[in-house]
């Protein structure tokens, strides 16, 4: 075909193109796929595994919370709220407290150190030195140890210094958590661009003043998630707080720092064991979930609200 | 005429002052770094020491290899780890059979399949199961999957079988994100080219985009399989804990950290025997640092 134009003569009418009849190639209907996967049964075989697996997984959590809301909500009651523990209301109340004391105590100590170590890992130190390798490495470790080991420790450790106390237990988790503090502060701070450390210097400001003024408000999202999930972590414990906050069977208020007392899990651990209370323990049970499920929401929303993009 | 530059930039630096409040908390910084090393040395030293007296009572060897556990015995008391060792193998085993396969297909599903509505359920889904505690998973276990299980199976129903199940769900989580995350930093690419060139879709993902995400997938394994291990209050509700040999999967076994939340509620301090949980403790340690190790292998080989 040739582009030159005849004068004197029509150029040749091109026919109607109806722009909906096109069909793109590069779109499968059902049907298509179909037929490709009858080609290779073998796809197909995978294809279905992989939806069976996400099927599974998403109904074996449904199950777990559903039967638990069933067994426990019945039987969720003013009178496990009571002020007071006594062997016939059974309160969680005393646990609850001594859960959040344990808890705050906890995060107190392991925020700073675990905030600082990030600082120090993210804006001073270089990835090569052999002590930022260290540090990396006992982090690691520390996330990996299992509860039960820290356990131990708290009561050969802190138990030996002071005692079955809320305090033994507090410190025992505080262990437990920097390794976590310190890997989301150290993401929070990896997420803050360059350019504004650069403004920062450009305009003057030192090290420090960057850190504190510009740095740590900008990554103080993920910095509060991550403490939100800290203290999911503390609340779901049981084994590293067993042998070092002190005996189960002692379910009621702790009367300072220095005392026993038992946080809620341990408190289902205790309802567990004597078999006895089935129905207060699921609804403990349902406590601890909604718990737990409330603080980690939480920390997803704060790190997701209040995220700024860059 | 660069040598009167340089000499200039060293006489610049010279007046420069460092303010001491940098230095300060320059150093208190480090500090902070410091105490996750401190920590880690503390809790190494404090076990090993006190596990140190009961090891060499009892002897490494019969420790590690007894299979018999009888600490309360007064004439003959033995401790004998080896029926603990062989039931945390059994029970990591089968929670590894169990959860890997799901967790690695869903993982699959979330990265590749996954339509955007859907993902907004099924990523907060996951994230309950990591969250749930473990003794809500041990009261699940006891009051749901035991029954369960005893009527099936046979047996009383806390058994391997059990206790894999719920751990298999245990590890879940831990697979699904991290094998996610490795199959979604694979490039783009890999998937277009296999596609370009006629694979289908499960031939792109699994023939080039999964062997590309190896290592991860590997890590995620490796870190559920340590989660297993240090598994306790799940497991001691659901194993039976009886302290031998199993023959079969529906017989209940006791794992080293079950030993240890049993026993250390009336163990004599001071005695051997508390000596003697303190070093399964020991040996539990032992394998959680080979496993911090593997991982680390692992992240640098990938690099």
């Amino acid at each position: 075909m040739t582009n030159t134009i005849v004068i004197g003569q029509e150029p040749e009418k091109q026919p109607e193109v109806d722009v909906s009849k096109i069909v793109p190639i590069n779109r499968q209907s059902f049907a298509d796929k179909l037929r490709a996967y009858s080609k290779k049964p073998f796809s197909m075989i995978l294809m279905l595994l992989v939806m069976l697996a996400a099927i599974i997984t998403a109904a074996i959590v449904f199950w777990i919370l559903i039967h638990t809301l069933i067994q426990g909500v019945p039987h969720l009651n003013l009178k496990m709220f009571s002020w007071t523990w006594t062997s016939e209301n059974l309160s969680l109340m005393p646990a609850l407290i001594n859960t959040l004391i344990i808890a705050g105590i906890a995060l107190v100590i392991a925020v700073p150190i675990g905030v600082f170590a990030a600082i120090f890992m993210v804006e001073y130190a270089k990835s090569t030195n052999i002590f930022v390798k260290i540090v990396r490495m006992a982090a690691e470790t520390l996330s990996g140890i299992p509860s039960i080991v820290f356990g131990i420790f708290g009561n050969i450790f802190f138990v030996g210094m002071f005692g079955y106390c809320l305090l033994s237990g507090a410190f025992t988790v505080t262990l437990m958590i920097l390794p976590l503090i310190m890997r989301t502060t150290e993401e929070a701070l990896l997420a803050v661009p360059d350019s504004f450390r650069e403004g920062s210097y450009a305009l003057g400001a030192g090290k420090l003043r960057t850190i504190f003024v510009i740095i740590l408000p900008s990554a103080m999202s993920g910095i509060i998630s991550g403490i939100i999930l800290g203290l999911g972590r503390v609340v779901g414990e049981t084994a590293a707080l067993i042998y070092s906050a002190g005996s189960p069977i002692n379910a009621a208020h702790a009367s300072g720092l220095m005392t026993s007392g038992c946080t809620l899990s341990v408190f289902l651990y205790s309802l567990m064991s004597e078999g006895e209370h089935v129905h207060e323990a699921w609804a403990t049970a349902v406590v601890l979930i909604v718990l737990v499920v409330i603080i980690n929401g939480a920390a997803e929303f704060v790190g997701n609200k209040l995220k700024k993009e860059y | 005429m660069t040598e009167e530059v340089l000499e200039e930039c060293k006489e610049v630096k010279r007046q420069i002052k460092i303010d001491p409040k940098e230095l300060i908390m320059k150093i208190v910084f480090i500090i902070a770094a410091a105490v996750f090393i401190a920590a880690v040395i503390t809790i190494c030293v404090f076990i090993f020491v006190q596990a140190f007296p009961a090891l060499k009572e009892i002897g490494l060897f019969n420790f590690l290899f007894g299979d018999e556990w009888y600490p309360t015995n007064e004439t003959n008391p033995r401790f004998g780890i080896a029926p603990m060792i062989v039931g945390s193998v059994y029970i990591t085993g089968g929670a590894l059979i169990i959860g890997v396969p799901i967790g690695f297909l869903t993982a699959v599903f979330m990265a590749r399949y996954c339509p955007k509505p859907i993902y907004k359920v099924m990523k907060p889904i996951t994230n309950i199961l990591a969250g749930i505690p473990s003794i809500v998973y041990g009261y699940f276990g006891l009051m749901v999957l035991v029954p369960f299980v005893r009527e099936t199976f046979g047996g009383d129903g806390m058994s391997i079988l059990t206790a894999s199940i719920v751990l298999g769900i245990m590890i879940l989580p831990t697979i699904i994100s991290v094998s996610e995350n490795a199959i979604r930093a694979v490039p783009k690419s890999y998937y277009e080219g296999a596609v370009a060139l006629g694979a289908t879709k499960e031939r792109a993902i699994f023939r080039t985009e999964v062997p590309a995400a190896k290592s991860g997938i590997v890590t995620s394994i490796i870190l559920g399989l340590g989660r297993v291990i240090g598994e306790t209050m799940a497991v001691v509700m659901i194993c039976g804990n009886q302290a031998r040999f199993p023959d079969e999967i529906t017989d209940g076994v006791r794992t080293l950290t079950a030993n240890i939340v049993l026993e250390m509620s009336y163990a004599q301090p001071g005695s051997l025997h508390e000596g003697a949980l303190i070093a399964t403790a020991a040996v539990l340690f032992v394998f959680i640092l080979i496993i911090t190790l593997l991982v680390a292998l692992i992240r640098k080989k990938s690099k």
